[in-house]
C-alpha cells in the first residue's frame, strides 16, 4: 500500500516524540501494510512461552483471521515457532466457556451437583457467601494475634500468564483486601528456584543479561534445557550464531538425548541430580588451574556457604523430612576463598565423571571452555535446574562459575535463566504475586516493606499480614487438610500441572469443606474439579502486558471481543471486590485506624481509590488511527489498565530499591517492548556493568547494587541425593516436560487441529533395550506406575527424545493421561518449587 | 469375570462420587480419578496431498512422514528435496523466499542459518480427528 501524505505525517510525528524519549519505534512492515485495507494488523505478545515473541494479529469483523511473526520485533524479527504461527486459532475452540457454571442439585449449590449455567450476579453471590464465611472464621482465629502471625482460610492460585495488571489487581485484593498472603502463581512450579538464587547471589531478581548475548557469545552451554523445542526462537538465534560465527561451540547437557543435541559440539548425558557435582567440578577445575579472575573476585564477590541436609519439602510427617538435619534452612554464612576452594576440592574429574556417568574428556572440555579467559560464554537453563530439590543451589552453583571467571553482565558473557511462561517475570515475579512477595522485590515478612506498600495503597497501618502465605504445593496440602476453604484458581490448570494429583490436588479440590472457583476460557481438568467455573476472556480479547525473560515489558491492545459472557481476569477480580464491605473483612482495631473507610467496599478502597481510577475513559487508537475496544474501560468508566500500571510503577520509583523502573504506560503501546530498568526513556541491556547500567557509576566497573556491599555471593553447596531414586521395584527414573507443538497443559494448543495432529497424544519415550526387557516395543501401550499413581500411554523408542537406559520421559500436555498422578510433590525446601524431573517408576505392559 | 465386574463398579462409583459433573474436558467425560484414555496409534500418512493453508503467513504443513529424518550439524535431510537446486527434480515445494534473509533483513545467497531447523515451524499431520472443533474462519470465509 502506498503511504499517503497523511500517513507520513502521522508516522513521523510519533517518531519524533519517541526519538526525544530515546526509543526507536519500528513502523509496521511493508508486508503487514500491504493488506491493511482488508485486515487490521496490530502487535501483540505471544500467548505461550517466556521468550516473548512479538506477533502481528490480523483482525477483520471482530475476529482474528491471521497471525504472523512481527518483523520489527528485536526478539524474533519476523519468526514464530509452529505454535506462534497458529495463535490465530487458540481462541476459537468450539467449547469456549461463555457463561458461569455452578454445581447444582435441585436448584441449589451442591458440591456433588452438575454444572448448571447461572448469571454473573448469582456466581458472585455464592462466591462472596463462601468467602465471607471463611474470612469470618479466620478473623475469629486471628483475634489477639499480631499482624505477623495472622493466617487466612481464603486463597488464590494465579499465573505467570496473567497480564501485569491482572496480577497486580489480584495481589491488592488478597494481600490488602482479604488480608491473605495465600496467593501464589503457577510460576512457583517453574521459576521459584531461579528467584531464590537471584536474591541470594545478587539481592535482586531476574537476569543481568539479555537475548543480545545470543549474537555476542563465542560458546553456549545448555544445562538441561531443550531450547530447540521449548524456546524455538531463541534456539534459531543460537543456531544462527553457531552456524555463522567462526569457532562458536555448543555444549549440551541433559539426562536424555533430545533435539538440542542436533547442534551439540559436546554432548553430555548425566544421571539425574548429578548436575550439582558437575557444576562443582568446573569450579574446582577453575581454582586448581588458577584460571579464576583474581581482580574480579577481589572487588565484586563474597564467599559463603549454605546449610546442608535440608530435606525435600515434603509433608513434615514424611520420614525423609524427619531425617533431615536442617530442614528448609538457607541462611548463608561467610567463608574465605580458601574455605570455598576446599569445599569444591572433592569434585575431581574422576569423581564427577563417576557420579554423573559423563565421560571424562567431555567434562574436561566443558571445564576448559569456562576456564578460557578469551571465550565469551552464555549458560542457559530452565526447568532442569529449577524443578530440582536443590534448585536454588543448582542455579547458584552456575553463578559461582560465572563469578569466579568474571564472565557476567557483559555482551556474550553471562548465566541466563530462561522462563517458561509469557509473564512469569513480568507478572509473577515483578508484580510479586508469590505468597511472600510484594511488588518490585519487596516482601511481606519485612515491616518496612509492608509499610511502604500500605502507604502507596493508602491502607491503615498493619493491614498486610506479615506471615508468608501458603505456596503452591502447600495450598493443595492445606485444601486437603481443610485449612484453606475458599479458593480461586485463575489462568492456570493446576489439576493437570500440580504434582502428586492423586494424593494432594484432587482430594484437596473435592474436599467437602472447600469451595473451589476456576476461571478459564476452556473446560480444563481443573475446571472439571471445580465447584464454580467462570468463563474468561483470553489473550487478545483484552488489553494486556507481559514481561519476558530478558526483562522486556510488552503491551497489546484489545483486538477482538470475548465470546458470550466471558470476562477478563481483571474484570472478575475488580467486580468481585465490590461484594465486600471493609467491616466484613477487616477487624475493628484496623478500621479504627481509618474510620473513613467504614462502610466502603473493597472496590472503593483498592481500585476507585483516586489513583487507579485517575485516568478517565479515552479512545484507544494506534499510530494509523485504528480504534480499539477496551471492555474494562467501558465497564468501570476509567482506564483500568493504565491506572493499575501507573500505581504499580510507584513501587519502582518511590522506594529504597532501585533498578526496577519501567517506562510510563503510553511508551509501551508504541515500542516493541522495553527492557527494565528504563531510565530517561532508555532501556538497560546488561545490568550491573558500567556503560550499560545507569546505576553503576563511572569508575566502578561492576556493581551488584541489589546487595548493600555491591558484591555478589558465591555460595558453596555440595551434591546431595534426590528425594526418590529408582530401587528394585520402581526401577526407572521418570522425567516430565513439554514438546514443541503443545504449550504446558495443552488447553489452548490441543484445540488447534494442526497442533493436535502434529502431536496427538503423550507417549512414553524410552530406550529400546528397556522396552525389550519389559516385553514392550514401539507402538505398544504401557503403564507408568509410581507409589502414587499410574498412567497408560504408547511406548516410543525412536522419537525425538532418546533416553538412556533407566529413564523414561513423558510430556504432561495430555489430559487423557495425567502424568502428575505419578509424580512426587517433593520441592526445593528453599524455593518450594516441585521437582518434576525425578521420581521412581516402573513401566509394565498395559 | 467377578474381578472385572468389581472394577467396572469401582469406575462407576468413583465416577459418580468424583465427577459426574456434566462438563467435558479434553479427557472427554472420563472422571479425573479414572484411568488414562485409550491408547491408539495415530499414523502419519507416508505421502499425501498438499495441505491448504489457513492464511498466507502460515508455514505450510508437511504432507508426508518424516520419521528418521536427520537435521543436524552435518546434514539436513529436508534440503535434499526442498532446496532450490533440488525441488524441480523432486517435485517438492521449494523453500520460501522469506528464508533467504538474515535477522537484519539482509538478502542472502543461501538459506538463513536461523531457519536451519525446519521442524521448528513445519510439522507433519497424523490421521487423527480433532478433539474439539475449531471455529476459526480464514479471511475469505468472513468476506463472503
Amino acid at each position: 500500500m502506498k503511504q499517503t501524505r497523511r500517513d507520513f505525517i502521522k508516522t513521523n510525528a510519533i517518531a519524533a516524540t519517541a526519538a526525544a524519549a530515546g526509543v526507536t519505534l519500528p513502523t509496521l512492515s511493508a508486508t503487514a501494510r500491504a493488506e491493511s485495507n482488508k485486515i487490521r494488523w496490530d502487535k501483540t505478545a505471544c500467548r505461550f512461552c517466556g521468550t516473548g515473541c512479538s506477533v502481528l494479529v490480523g483482525v477483520k469483523d471482530d475476529r482474528i483471521v491471521a497471525t504472523q511473526g512481527d518483523p520489527d520485533a528485536p526478539v524474533n524479527r519476523g519468526l514464530n515457532c509452529i505454535k506462534g504461527y497458529f495463535l490465530s486459532k487458540i481462541m476459537y475452540g468450539k467449547d469456549r466457556l461463555t457463561q458461569p457454571l455452578l454445581r447444582m442439585r435441585n436448584g441449589e449449590y451442591d458440591k456433588e451437583g452438575e454444572f448448571t449455567p447461572i448469571s454473573w450476579d448469582q456466581a458472585f453471590d455464592i462466591m462472596a457467601d463462601k468467602w465471607k464465611t471463611a474470612i469470618k472464621k479466620s478473623m475469629e482465629e486471628n483475634k489477639g494475634k499480631p499482624v505477623d502471625k495472622i493466617t487466612s482460610r481464603v486463597g488464590m492460585f494465579g499465573s505467570g500468564q496473567w497480564t501485569v495488571w491482572e496480577g497486580y489487581a489480584a495481589s491488592k485484593l488478597y494481600k490488602a483486601g482479604f488480608r491473605s498472603n495465600n496467593l501464589d502463581p503457577n510460576a512457583r512450579h517453574c521459576m521459584a528456584s531461579a528467584v531464590g538464587a537471584f536474591i541470594r547471589a545478587f539481592g535482586a531478581d531476574e537476569p543481568m543479561g539479555c537475548y543480545d548475548d545470543l549474537e555476542h557469545a563465542d560458546a553456549f552451554v545448555l544445562w538441561g534445557p531443550n531450547m530447540a523445542e521449548m524456546h524455538p526462537i531463541l534456539w534459531s538465534r543460537l543456531t544462527d550464531t553457531r552456524l555463522t560465527k567462526e569457532g562458536c561451540e555448543v555444549h549440551v547437557l541433559s539426562t536424555y538425548r533430545h533435539r538440542s543435541f542436533e547442534l551439540a559440539d559436546n554432548d553430555m548425558i548425566f544421571k539425574p541430580q548429578t548436575d550439582l557435582a558437575i557444576l562443582n567440578y568446573i569450579a574446582n577445575y577453575i581454582i586448581e588451574n588458577e584460571a579464576y579472575n583474581k581482580d574480579f573476585i577481589a572487588k565484586h564477590v563474597n564467599f559463603t556457604k549454605t546449610p546442608t541436609d535440608i530435606g525435600y519439602g515434603l509433608r513434615p510427617t514424611d520420614p525423609r523430612e524427619r531425617k533431615a538435619k536442617n530442614p528448609g534452612k538457607g541462611k548463608l554464612s561467610k567463608i574465605s576463598f580458601e574455605e570455598y576452594a576446599e569445599s569444591v576440592k572433592p569434585y575431581t574429574l574422576e569423581h564427577a565423571s563417576a557420579l554423573s556417568g559423563v565421560p571424562k574428556e567431555k567434562l574436561l572440555r566443558l571445564a576448559k571452555l569456562y576456564a578460557d579467559p578469551n571465550k565469551k560464554i552464555t549458560s542457559y537453563w530452565t526447568m532442569g535446574f529449577n524443578q530440582h530439590t536443590r534448585g536454588v543451589w543448582a542455579n547458584g552453583l552456575c553463578y559461582n562459575i560465572h563469578l569466579l571467571m568474571g564472565k557476567i553482565s557483559e555482551p556474550g558473557n553471562g548465566p541466563f535463566s530462561l522462563t517458561g511462561q509469557p509473564s512469569a517475570c513480568g507478572t509473577a515475579r515483578e508484580v510479586g504475586t508469590f505468597s511472600h512477595r510484594l511488588p518490585a522485590d519487596y516482601v511481606v515478612f519485612k515491616k518496612p516493606h509492608r509499610d511502604f506498600a500500605e502507604k502507596i495503597w493508602k491502607l491503615p497501618d498493619g493491614t498486610i499480614p506479615g506471615k508468608k502465605g501458603y505456596h503452591a504445593v502447600l495450598q493443595n496440602r492445606m485444601l486437603k487438610d481443610g485449612k484453606l476453604n475458599a479458593y480461586w484458581v485463575m489462568c492456570t490448570n493446576n489439576m493437570q500441572a500440580g504434582a502428586n494429583m492423586n494424593e494432594e490436588t484432587y482430594p484437596g479440590y473435592r474436599n467437602p469443606d472447600n469451595f473451589i472457583v476456576v476461571s478459564d476460557p476452556y473446560p480444563t481438568v481443573t475446571a472439571q474439579a471445580a465447584d464454580l467455573i467462570l468463563p474468561t476472556a483470553m489473550w487478545a480479547e483484552k488489553e494486556g502486558a507481559y514481561g519476558n525473560a530478558e526483562r522486556r515489558t510488552q503491551f497489546w491492545r484489545q483486538q477482538v471481543s470475548a465470546p458470550g459472557e466471558a470476562k477478563s481476569d481483571v474484570w472478575q477480580i475488580m467486580e468481585f471486590s465490590k461484594r465486600f464491605k471493609t467491616e466484613e473483612v477487616w477487624p475493628e482495631d484496623l478500621l479504627a485506624k481509618k474510620p473513613e473507610y467504614r462502610g466502603k467496599t473493597l472496590y472503593e478502597i483498592l481500585y476507585a481509590n483516586g489513583q487507579v481510577d485517575k485516568f478517565p475513559k479515552t479512545q484507544v487508537t494506534d499510530e494509523a488511527g485504528n480504534v480499539y475496544q477496551n471492555h474494562e474501560m467501558d465497564h468501570f468508566g476509567f482506564y483500568v489498565q493504565k491506572g493499575l500500571f501507573e500505581e504499580y510503577r510507584r513501587f519502582q520509583h518511590e522506594g529504597v530499591k532501585k533498578g526496577h523502573e519501567q517506562a510510563p504506560f503510553e511508551m509501551y503501546h508504541k515500542a516493541r517492548g522495553l527492557r527494565w530498568p528504563v531510565i530517561d526513556g532508555k532501556e538497560t541491556l546488561w545490568r550491573y556493568r558500567e556503560g550499560y547500567d545507569p546505576y553503576v557509576k563511572a569508575g566502578e566497573g561492576v556493581r551488584f547494587y541489589g546487595r548493600k556491599d555491591g558484591r555478589a555471593n558465591i555460595i558453596t553447596a555440595p551434591y546431595e541425593p534426590p528425594a526418590e531414586s529408582p530401587d528394585k521395584e520402581f526401577d526407572m527414573w521418570l522425567c516430565t516436560g513439554r514438546v514443541l507443538e503443545h504449550w504446558h497443559s495443552g488447553s489452548m494448543t490441543r484445540r488447534v487441529p494442526e497442533l493436535y495432529r502434529a502431536v496427538p497424544d503423550a507417549v512414553i519415550f524410552m530406550h529400546p533395550d528397556d522396552a525389550k526387557a519389559r516385553g514392550l516395543r514401539r507402538g505398544l501401550p504401557a503403564t507408568v506406575r509410581s507409589r502414587r499413581g499410574e498412567i497408560t500411554a504408547m511406548v516410543e523408542t525412536r522419537g525425538r527424545n532418546r533416553p538412556p537406559r533407566g529413564l523414561v520421559f513423558v510430556p504432561w500436555f495430555d489430559a487423557s493421561r495425567l502424568v502428575n498422578k505419578v509424580t512426587l510433590d517433593a520441592t526445593d525446601p528453599l524455593s518450594k518449587e516441585t521437582d518434576y524431573k525425578k521420581c521412581a517408576v516402573k513401566v509394565v505392559r498395559a | 469375570m467377578k474381578l472385572k465386574l468389581i472394577s467396572v463398579m469401582i469406575v462407576l462409583i468413583s465416577g459418580l462420587a468424583g465427577n459426574a459433573s456434566g462438563i467435558e474436558s479434553l479427557r472427554g467425560m472420563k472422571p479425573l480419578d479414572g484411568s488414562s484414555g485409550k491408547v491408539e496409534v495415530k499414523k502419519v500418512p507416508k505421502d499425501g496431498d498438499l495441505i491448504q493453508r489457513n492464511y498466507v503467513q502460515q508455514p505450510p504443513l508437511i504432507p508426508h512422514k518424516i520419521d528418521g529424518y536427520q537435521i543436524n550439524l552435518d546434514f539436513n535431510k529436508c534440503m535434499s528435496c526442498h532446496s532450490w537446486s533440488r525441488y524441480k527434480e523432486t517435485g517438492a515445494t521449494k523453500i520460501s523466499q522469506t528464508h533467504f534473509k538474515d535477522r537484519d533483513g539482509v538478502d542472502l545467497a543461501t538459506v538463513s542459518a536461523r531457519r536451519y531447523f525446519c521442524t521448528q515451524c513445519h510439522v507433519p499431520q497424523a490421521n487423527a480427528k480433532p478433539l474439539v472443533e475449531n471455529t476459526f474462519k480464514p479471511v475469505e470465509a468472513i468476506s463472503q
